[in-house]
C-alpha cells in the first residue's frame, strides 16, 4: 500500500531539492554589495509611507467572506454547466437546491446590512 | 442492508436543515425584541425531530450513500437524546439571554445548526462525514460563545475556544490522513476490514494516536484539557450550559465511531491509551476541583472528572461497557445541564452569579430551590437513588469484570474525594450563615426548566432501567 506514495516522497523531494539548490546557488554565485537603499522596503519607488501591520476595517474582511460563498458558487456551476444535458432534471434539482441555500443565506446578509458599506 | 442515495434516510436532517431556512427568514423580518416567534419555531422544529427519531426506533441498520451514511439504532437514540437535552437548554437560556442584549435569532439559529452538526457526526459512517459534521457543530459553538460581543472574557474564551478546537481538528484531519494513507478508504466499514485483514503498522498507529489525541481534546479530557475551565468560565452561562452538555454526547458517537467501529481490531492499541487519559482526568479534575471558588470553574473540573469516568467505560471495549459509557455521557449531559442552570437561575438582570458563597441562605429563603440544587450536587457525587449512581455503577461493574480492579479502585477513591466539593455547595446552601436572602431568577419558565430537570434527575434515578434500556439495544444487548 504503502510503495504507492513513492513517486510523491520522489516530487517531494526533487522539489524541495531544486528550490534549495537554486537559493544556494543565487547566495553563493550572486555578487553582494549591501547599501542602505538596497536594504530599505520597496515601495513602487517611494520611501516606505507607514508601517505594513496596521489595523484594516472589519467590512474588508467581510466583503471578502461574501466574495468567497459567490466565487464558489460560480466555481460549481461550471462544471454542472458542462455536464447538464446528461443528468437532466436531477442536476436542476440538485443545483436547486444549492443555489436555494445560497439565496437564504443571501436574503440574510442583505437584511442584515451586510451589503450596505456606510 | 446497503442503500445509495435512500433520502428516506436522511429525513431528519433535511427537514431541520429547512426548518433552519425558514427559522432564518421569518427572524429577519420580526420586530419583536423578545423572539417569541424564533423561539416558538425553534422547538417546534426540535420536537418535530423527536417524534421523526422516536418513530424510527428499532428499525435496522442500514448503511446508505455509497457507505458514507448509517442509520441504526445508536444513532436514533443519540439523536433523540441531542433533540431533547437541547429543548431543555434553550429554555434555560430564554430569560438569561434576554437580559444581556444576547436575544437576537442568531442565538436560536447558531444551535439549530449545531445540533444539525451533532446528527451528522452521530450518523457518519465515513471518516469525512465524520469530520463535516465536527466542523458544522464546532464553528456554531465558537459563534456561539462569541455572541457576546460587548464583554471582554466572552471574546476571549471564544478566541481560545476557537484556536483550541481547530487545532484539536487540525489533529483529527492528520489522524484520518495517515489512516487514508494507510488504508486507501476512508470508510468506516473499508477501514475496520483493511485492520482486521492485515496488523495496524507504523501508519497506522501514528494515525490512531493522532485521532485518540483529537478526541480527548474535544472532550477536554486531561492532558489536553487546559482550554475547558476558561472557556465554561468566559461564554455566556445559557452557553455554556449548552457546550458543556448535548456536544459530548455526539462526541460519544464519533467516539464509537472511530474508536470501535474503524479500530473495533486495533483495541490493545487504543485502550491504554484512553486508559491513561481517563484516569488522569478522574485525578486532576477532582482535586482541583476542591480550590475552586468559582461555581462554574468547580463544575468545569467536575466536567474534567466526568468525561474522565465516561472513558473509563470505554476502556474495556466490549459491548456491555459502551452502553455503560452511553448512559453516563446522556445522565452526565443531563446532570451537567442542572449544574450550569443552577448558574443561569442564580444569575439576576445585572450581575453575573460567581461564588459557591454567593448559595448562603437559599436553604432559608428558597428552600424548594435549594433542596434541587442538593438533588443536582449530590446526583453529579454519585450517590443513589439520584440518576448519577446507575451510570458510575455500571462503569465500575464493567471495568471490574473485564480485570481493569486498580483502576477501578483508584477511579472510586477519587470518587469520594468529589463528594468533598459537590458536598461543599450543599453546606453552602444550609449550614453557612447568611448576611441577607440570595437573588434568584423571577423568570417562570427558567423555574419550570430548573424544576423538570432536577426532578427528572431523581425519578430517572428510581427507574433506572428508562435510559439504560435504550443505550442496550443500542448496542444489541436486549432480546
Amino acid at each position: 500500500m504503502l510503495e504507492n506514495y513513492l513517486p510523491i516522497l520522489v516530487f517531494v523531494a526533487i522539489g524541495l531539492g531544486f528550490g534549495v539548490f537554486l537559493e544556494l546557488v543565487g547566495y553563493f554565485a550572486a555578487p553582494r554589495k549591501d547599501v542602505e537603499d538596497k536594504l530599505l522596503p520597496f515601495e513602487c519607488g517611494f520611501d516606505a509611507f507607514e508601517d505594513a501591520r496596521h489595523k484594516f476595517d472589519v467590512r474588508f474582511y467581510l466583503v471578502a467572506i461574501l466574495f468567497i460563498i459567490f466565487d464558489l458558487e460560480v466555481a460549481f456551476l461550471f462544471p454542472w454547466a458542462v455536464v447538464f444535458k446528461e443528468l437532466s432534471w436531477f442536476a436542476i434539482g440538485a443545483m436547486g437546491v444549492f443555489l436555494g441555500l445560497l439565496v437564504v443565506g443571501f436574503i440574510y446578509e442583505w437584511k442584515k446590512g451586510a451589503l450596505e458599506w456606510e | 442492508m446497503n442503500e445509495s442515495m435512500n433520502f428516506s434516510l436522511i429525513t431528519s436532517e433535511i427537514f431541520l436543515l429547512c426548518a433552519l431556512c425558514v427559522i432564518m427568514i421569518v427572524d429577519l423580518f420580526q420586530r419583536d425584541k423578545e423572539r417569541v416567534l424564533t423561539f416558538t419555531l425553534t422547538q417546534a422544529s426540535l420536537i418535530v425531530l423527536f417524534v421523526l427519531g422516536f418513530n424510527s426506533l428499532g428499525a435496522e441498520r442500514i448503511i446508505s450513500f455509497d457507505g458514507h451514511w448509517v442509520t441504526d439504532e445508536l444513532a436514533t437514540v443519540l439523536k433523540l437524546s441531542i433533540y431533547a437535552i437541547t429543548f431543555l437548554a434553550l429554555f434555560y437560556a430564554r430569560s438569561f439571554i434576554s437580559h444581556r442584549n444576547l436575544m437576537r435569532g442568531e442565538y436560536y439559529l447558531l444551535t439549530l445548526f449545531s445540533v444539525l452538526g451533532m446528527m451528522i457526526m452521530v450518523s457518519a459512517n465515513s471518516f469525512l462525514v465524520v469530520y463535516l459534521g465536527l466542523e458544522l457543530l464546532s464553528l456554531s459553538l465558537y459563534a456561539l460563545v462569541a455572541l457576546q460581543r460587548d464583554s471582554s472574557v466572552a471574546s476571549e474564551s471564544a478566541v481560545k475556544y476557537f484556536v483550541m478546537g481547530g487545532l484539536a481538528s487540525g489533529f483529527i484531519l492528520y489522524g484520518v490522513s495517515l489512516i487514508y494513507g494507510a488504508t486507501g478508504s476512508l470508510l468506516i466499514a473499508d477501514v475496520a476490514k483493511h485492520f482486521s485483514e492485515n496488523s495496524i503498522g507504523l501508519v497506522g498507529q501514528f494515525g490512531l494516536v493522532f485521532i485518540v489525541i483529537g478526541l480527548s481534546f474535544k472532550f477536554g479530557a486531561v492532558p489536553f484539557h487546559m482550554w475547558l475551565p476558561d472557556i465554561y468560565h468566559g461564554a455566556p452561562s445559557s452557553i455554556t450550559a449548552f457546550i458543556a452538555s448535548v456536544p459530548k454526547i455526539a462526541a460519544f458517537g464519533m467516539t464509537m465511531r472511530l474508536l470501535s467501529e474503524a479500530f473495533g481490531q486495533s483495541i490493545s492499541q487504543w485502550a491504554s491509551m484512553i486508559l491513561i487519559v481517563a484516569l488522569l482526568s478522574v485525578i486532576l479534575g477532582n482535586v482541583i476541583a476542591v480550590s475552586q471558588n468559582n461555581l462554574k470553574r468547580l463544575l468545569a473540573y467536575s466536567a474534567i472528572a466526568h468525561i474522565g469516568y465516561f472513558l473509563l467505560g470505554v476502556v474495556p471495549g466490549t459491548q456491555e461497557s459502551f452502553s455503560a459509557a452511553m448512559y453516563y455521557i446522556i445522565v452526565y449531559a443531563l446532570m451537567t445541564l442542572a449544574g450550569f442552570g443552577i448558574v443561569i437561575f442564580m444569575s439576576s438582570e445585572n450581575k453575573e452569579y460567581q461564588k459557591v458563597t454567593d448559595l448562603r441562605g437559599l436553604g432559608r429563603y428558597h428552600p424548594w430551590y435549594a433542596l434541587l440544587f442538593s438533588i443536582v450536587m449530590i446526583s453529579m457525587a454519585g450517590i443513589p437513588p439520584f440518576i448519577g449512581f446507575w451510570p458510575k455503577l455500571e462503569i465500575f461493574r464493567n471495568l471490574i469484570i473485564n480485570g481493569y480492579v486498580v483502576e477501578a479502585i483508584v477511579a472510586i477513591a477519587f470518587s469520594v474525594v468529589g463528594l468533598f466539593y459537590y458536598l461543599r455547595v450543599v453546606k453552602e446552601m444550609y449550614f453557612a450563615e447568611a448576611v441577607d436572602a440570595p437573588e434568584i431568577s423571577s423568570s417562570r419558565s427558567l423555574k419550570i426548566a430548573i424544576s423538570v430537570n432536577c426532578l427528572l434527575l431523581l425519578f430517572l434515578g428510581l427507574l433506572p432501567d428508562s435510559i439504560y434500556q435504550y443505550c442496550l439495544t443500542a448496542f444489541n444487548l436486549m432480546g
